[in-house]
């Protein structure tokens, strides 16, 4: 081997970290567009590959032995659940692996606390920040999994709530303050900091209901980005402040295209009470009845439309149900049935989330098409077939005031000629707000699982 | 050393190229690239790995552990999810 100077190693870690860097920005920008999306990613996984591996010759480290543990452990446990797990479950384990890297900051963050090394007082300041963001958005996070993964139920609301979380902040900013101006920074004020800042990411993220989680685990994705690269500034790392403040700079554009799409303001989707089973359908006056319909009517309407749309949802993917949803489609395609899939921006747990599956499936983009393209197309429709979707299609968004999901934009399935609706029982949706859709006259409910319901209309499409 | 007004430089221009990468984003997109950003940060395991590498109390050590062994799990786990989720738009871009 070649003698080895540390001003050598020093060169070689901060060019690989550059090449990280660049490489980093360079695979967003690629997965921003479908055509050369998945290039993006393996080019940020050589990146991230190349940095870390060069890590290991940083100099006056000890602990290596142990530290291998932590990255095999750590590592393949992740490796292994993102391959099995399946791809309805996507959004809950992205919240999980985002919560995992803020925790890591913050576990950074308490290392350099802890540690004897005198900083700056800028630096420890940062450290602080780093540590607060966080530590909310790993213990936020692990609440977000928990609600999508089903483990938490119901939304914990308790009057004052607000109050409580603002007095839980400061306490944390006070304790965080203690630490910055040093005088009494033992490891107890630093455990005390630690635990608010923890409580406040539960307290946050509680009350908020699973309808919201996407733009929720949005936001702490990009949290953990600024917490990522606030770390980096205290370890004076340009791979972490770079990495770090492009994700937090993006999930925040992100976070707040997402909070669009619904109408609402990400105060209104964080402080407000949406979802909350008790206060929706309050003081709706819900007309007529839900009025079942077979699966070989539901596929004579179809058999025999010149248009039909369809409106996917969160159901669809819980079902499994977009292979059958495609071969339907082909199905009605061969008949000269015009066939369009519309999408609305927050169907399913995450914006685009049903174009992912909907790809899977092998549905080509072009029958694909948003919001705003189609809402304007359902008067032309004969049928507008609802598969798991509801808040997305509830009329109330419109037509009352006093409903929560007021003012949000929604495809207006209501104007088509008839509607079908694959719905697996009588209850109300994710967000536990009664949809008025399934009352109106031209609705019919389709009752079944997504998957079966589907196959029995292809069944009942292929006998005409 | 990077500090002071080098340190806002690095900031404000990141800032701006995450702002641009996102800004121009069809819909479809956005869960993949959440899920890449969210695979980015996971950078964070190489911090985690100089602060275990000088640690020395046991407490530290134990935290420098937590740290990789979680920096470790949001890169590798972010990988593999945005791999999987693309790999769909690569098959169904054949198809056609």
């Amino acid at each position: 081997m070649i003698a080895w100077s540390p001003e050598m190693a020093d060169k070689l870690i901060q060019a690989s970290y550059f090449l990280a860097a660049v490489l980093f920005i360079i695979g967003l920008k690629q997965m921003s567009s479908p055509v050369t999306a998945r290039r993006g990613i393996v080019w940020a996984g050589i990146g991230m590959l190349v940095a870390t591996l060069i890590t290991f010759s940083w100099p006056d480290m000890h602990n290596y032995p142990l530290m291998l543990v932590a990255i095999g452990i750590g590592g393949a446990a992740a490796w292994i659940s993102g391959k099995k797990v399946a791809m309805t479950d996507m959004p809950q384990m992205i919240a999980l692996y985002n919560g995992m890297g803020g925790g890591a900051a913050a576990a950074i963050a308490a290392v350099e606390l802890l540690g004897g090394e005198q900083h700056e007082i800028s630096i420890i300041t940062l450290a602080v920040l780093g540590a607060l963001i966080g530590s909310v958005s790993f213990s936020g996070s692990l609440i977000a999994f928990g609600k999508l993964q089903g483990l938490i139920r119901k939304p914990l609301r308790f009057k004052g709530q607000q109050v409580v979380n603002v007095l839980i902040l400061l306490s944390a900013a006070i304790a965080g303050g203690m630490i910055v101006t040093g005088h009494t920074a033992g490891i107890e004020i630093v455990i005390v900091f630690f635990s608010l800042a923890l409580l406040l990411g539960l307290t946050m993220t509680l009350p908020i209901g699973g309808a919201d989680m996407p733009v929720v685990i949005s936001l702490y994705n990009a949290l953990t980005g600024l917490a990522v690269a606030f770390e980096g500034f205290v370890l004076q790392n340009a791979a972490m402040i770079i990495a770090g403040t492009v994700v937090g700079s993006a999930g925040t554009l992100l976070t707040q295209l997402m909070a669009k799409a619904m109408n609402r303001s990400l105060a209104n989707v964080l402080f407000s009470d949406f979802g909350d089973a008790d206060i929706a359908g309050d003081g709706v006056d819900i007309q007529g009845s839900m009025k079942p319909i077979e699966s070989t009517d539901a596929g004579v309407m179809m058999a025999f439309a010149d248009k039909v749309i369809i409106i996917p949802g969160y159901g669809m993917a819980v079902a499994q149900a977009q292979h059958k949803v495609w071969e339907l489609t082909q199905l009605l395609l061969e008949r000269k049935v015009q066939v369009k899939f519309a999408i609305h921006p927050v169907a399913g747990r995450m914006p685009g989330h049903m174009n992912v599956l909907l790809a899977e499936a092998g549905v080509p983009y072009d029958l694909i098409r948003d919001l705003d393209e189609i809402n304007a197309e359902f008067e032309t429709a004969d049928v507008a077939l609802v598969i798991g979707a509801n808040d997305v299609v509830n009329p109330a968004a419109h037509s009352d005031p006093a409903s929560p999901i007021y003012g949000m934009p929604i495809l207006k399935a209501e104007k088509a000629k008839n509607i079908i609706v694959i719905k697996r029982g009588q209850g109300k949706g994710f967000s536990g707000i009664e949809n008025l859709l399934f009352f109106l006259d031209h609705t019919r409910m389709l009752y079944g699982d997504g998957q079966a319901a589907t196959a029995e209309l292809i069944q009942a499409v292929k006998t005409f | 050393m990077i500090d002071g007004f080098i340190a806002l430089y690095i900031f404000m221009l990141a800032a701006f190229t995450g702002y641009e990468i996102i800004g121009k984003v069809p819909v479809i997109l956005h869960t993949p690239l959440m899920s890449g950003s969210n695979f980015v940060h996971g950078i964070v395991l190489v911090g985690a790995m100089v602060a275990m590498g000088r640690a020395d109390t046991t407490l530290e050590i134990v935290i420098g552990f937590i740290g990789v062994f979680l920096g470790a799990g949001n890169a590798a786990g972010g990988y593999v999810v945005t791999e999987r989720m693309l790999e769909m738009f690569k098959s169904s871009r054949e198809s056609k």
